[in-house]
């Protein structure tokens, strides 16, 4: 089932009002301001930001002056194209192995029930994996991990809570080393982005990967909740300037929340997108297609 | 793109551009408006709540007197800050207690909000209350979410509770029981995190509503929210009619425009706020705090308060007519500064200024001057304040030894003063309360 359907199917479960709100949009045929409002609320809706939103339709404008287009439905096309091409920017790299992927992110985003996903799609495509369950800040962090490694039968190291999350890297790099593992997985705690200290320690571990495992291809994936505002742009930001985030997922895309900063992210920081998370399930987990989540956005 | 202007700062720069035009005109507003309502947005504000805001705000900003002591600007953003503040609620919600005990409460929301985090925290604090609180485990979805809660438990030093993986109804019911028995007279309830359009989960908390009958169901939700944030609220007070909410992770960086989003769909009041990562870390709401924090521009509204009490109008006037006259005095000089030392320390006032945080060092700042400045004010004759072009040599030697100052000291006065009148008497047009508003 594609990612839109998977949408289509969520949003079948609430009430009509939400698609409505947003087909209405584009019902007229005339394109006036009244068009252009809608179009901002539709935008804006979706957490795409004022004035990110702003530019958008500003160069839509432009656009719709240049190729003289007369109906509502070639301009929402002429939209859609621009915002999948803002999207298609950036591609993502191939996976090689053996690889390794540090998952980083606020708290409550979805970084543990994403790699319980990730875990079981490399071990489905025959590949070796190793967790490494380097949250040993929040309470039963390590036995969520678990829990996800034993569904997905892989090998999980760990330590108990409290322990420095820097030295259960080392091992796990080491016991992937030794096992002759394809990837190896870095859970991390939950951090607000703001706080120097917990940002300085996700620093130190990103060292320890590149010091003691340089032979791996290395992927650095923030993972942002869909739920989240303008916010999301300062999580980027941050997380970015400290390890130099390689690539985004983006979860709990299953709700009626559009994810719409992506917009701003993909066009500020050329990260690519990909995965896409749209449920507890472990084949909740979905490449990301701008295409779909576009018309997520606009119908 | 640049998200590192804060909201406070994008008005500041807007109300910086009407202060300089003096008066303010309908037009103005609705310009300046424009510019809240994309800064409200920007801060997470829902785009209908800030819709309705601005367009109140608008109706009372059009034909309000400004204030002799207020630039227009201020004028401006005082009038958005009170209706925001009127709109967040201006009280403190304190958490119920039930009449006859347990007072159980009823934790839900989004995955990932926070719930169990919260639930911890708010234990923990009831504990210190003198409270005999009860943690009851009714995640029985999410890998480890019991275990979580049992860690909580043990670290805010309290009784937990639960029965696996078996139906959440039962747990809560079984749990308010077990309460009863042992005399804890507080149930806390942490479910799953939930979306609201599963029919099915939200189904369940309607159960265990029914079947425990809450004296508060509240629902948290992450600070860090966008535009979802009104599904979410409405769907969850609709199913449930929530009793309050929690704001979680207020600790980041976050301007919280679901706040007012949420306050403003549901009528709810925000009870709590989680702030940090230990367990101690949840806070009471405020939402006149929050306010400022929407807007991001706490401190300009510090100072339009302060000057508001500070500034005697009738002294002003008085200063005014003096002024106009040309009779500006060593004596005015003297009420300027203590009108200025009334309003606070003159570095926080600096830093209070919009553009003025960064350029000014608060120790470039030399109080210690305007003391001295007084001072030696203090310690002339009646008659050499109302004319001081009579100071010269040997009055000037008296003053700087009565003051405890030095000759320069005093000459450096008199030629600030000279200044000051200068410059106010060049400034012919401007309303002296105005200018003083806008000078330091």
């Amino acid at each position: 089932m594609g990612f839109f359907t998977r949408l289509k199917e969520g949003m079948k479960k609430t009430n009509k009002s939400f698609g409505e709100k947003l087909k209405y949009v584009f019902t007229g045929n005339e394109i006036d301001e009244d068009f252009y409002d809608e179009l901002e609320f539709a935008l804006v809706s979706s957490d795409v930001g004022a004035s990110t939103a702003e530019e958008i339709l500003d160069s839509l404008k432009q656009k719709v002056k240049e190729t003289k287009t007369k109906t509502t439905d070639a301009c929402k096309k002429l939209l859609k194209q621009s915002l999948v091409e803002i999207l298609e920017q950036a591609e993502v790299t191939e996976f090689c192995y053996p690889c390794v992927i540090l998952v980083a992110g606020v708290n409550g985003v979805g970084k543990t029930t994403t790699i319980g996903k990730l875990a079981g799609k490399f071990d489905k495509m025959g590949k070796k994996v190793v967790l490494a369950a380097a949250d040993t800040f929040r309470a039963a962090a390590s036995e969520q991990l678990t829990e996800w490694a034993n569904r997905a039968k892989v090998k999980i190291v760990s330590s108990s809570e409290g322990a420095d999350p820097a030295s259960v890297v080392f091992d796990a790099i080491t016991s992937a080393k030794a096992r002759g593992a394809d990837v190896l997985i870095i859970d991390t705690a939950g951090r607000l982005h703001n706080k120097v200290n917990l940002m300085e320690e996700l620093k130190k571990i990103n060292r320890i990967v590149e010091k003691n495992y340089p032979e791996a291809q290395y992927h650095k994936l923030i993972v942002v909740d869909s739920t989240t505002g303008q916010n999301a742009l300062s999580q980027v930001e941050l997380f970015n300037k400290a390890i130099n985030i390689t690539d985004l997922a983006i979860t709990k895309l299953d709700g009626t929340s559009k994810g719409g900063f992506l917009f701003s992210l993909v066009n500020t920081y050329g990260l690519p997108v990909r995965y896409v998370g749209v449920g507890e399930t472990a084949d909740d987990l979905l490449e990301f297609n701008a295409t779909e989540f576009v018309d997520s956005i606009i119908e | 793109m640049a998200y590192s202007s804060t909201l406070g700062e994008k008005l500041n720069h807007i109300f910086s551009k009407l202060t300089k035009r003096g008066k303010l005109t309908e037009l103005e507003i609705k310009q300046a408006m424009r510019e809240v309502r994309v800064a409200l947005l920007e801060a997470d504000v829902n785009y209908a709540v800030a819709k309705d805001f601005i367009n109140k705000v608008s109706e009372k900003a059009v034909g309000e007197r400004v204030l002799e002591s207020l630039s227009p600007g201020q004028q401006v953003i005082k009038i958005v800050n009170e209706e925001l503040v009127a709109l967040m609620g201006s009280e403190n919600a304190k958490l119920s207690v039930a009449s006859n005990p347990p007072t159980i409460i009823l934790m839900c929301g989004l995955q990932g909000a926070g719930k169990t985090t919260i639930s911890g925290k708010l234990a923990f604090m009831l504990k210190k209350q003198g409270k005999k609180p009860l943690l009851v485990a009714c995640d029985i979805y999410r890998p480890a979410a019991i275990d979580q809660l049992k860690v909580g438990a043990k670290n805010a030093g309290v009784d937990f509770f639960e029965k696996g993986k078996t139906n959440p109804v039962k747990i809560a019911t079984e749990a308010v029981s077990h309460a009863k028995k042992m005399g804890l007279d507080t149930v806390i309830i942490d479910t799953a995190g939930r979306l609201q359009i599963s029919t099915e989960l939200m189904e369940e908390l309607a159960d265990i509503k029914k079947a425990v009958n809450p004296t508060e169901i509240l629902l948290t939700v992450d600070s860090m929210t966008g535009q979802e944030a009104v599904n979410v609220a409405t769907e969850f007070n609709n199913k449930l009619d929530i009793t309050g909410v929690v704001l979680t992770k207020l600790d980041g960086d976050t301007r919280g425009g679901a706040a007012l989003s949420i306050k403003a769909v549901t009528g709810k009041p925000i009870k709590f706020c989680g702030t940090g990562e230990k367990i101690g870390d949840i806070e009471p709401f405020y939402p006149d705090r929050m306010a400022s924090r929407i807007l991001g521009m706490g401190d300009v509204l510090t100072l339009i308060e302060k000057a508001q009490e500070a500034v005697d109008q009738k002294e002003m006037q008085k200063l005014e007519e003096r002024l106009r006259k040309n009779t500006f005095t060593l004596d005015d000089f003297l009420m300027q500064f203590e009108q200025i030392s009334k309003m606070g320390s003159i570095g926080d006032i600096l830093s209070m200024v919009p553009g003025m945080a960064g350029k000014f060092n608060a120790a470039d700042i030399d109080e210690h001057k305007i003391v001295k400045f007084k001072a030696i004010i203090q310690s002339m004759t009646k008659e050499e304040r109302l004319n001081p072009d009579i100071i010269k040599g040997s009055r000037r030697k008296r003053i700087a030894a009565g003051s405890g100052s030095t000759i320069q000291e005093v000459n450096s006065l008199l030629k600030q003063y000279e200044q000051t009148k200068l410059l106010m008497k060049n400034a012919n047009n401007g309303k002296l309360a105005k200018m003083f508003g806008r000078r330091f």
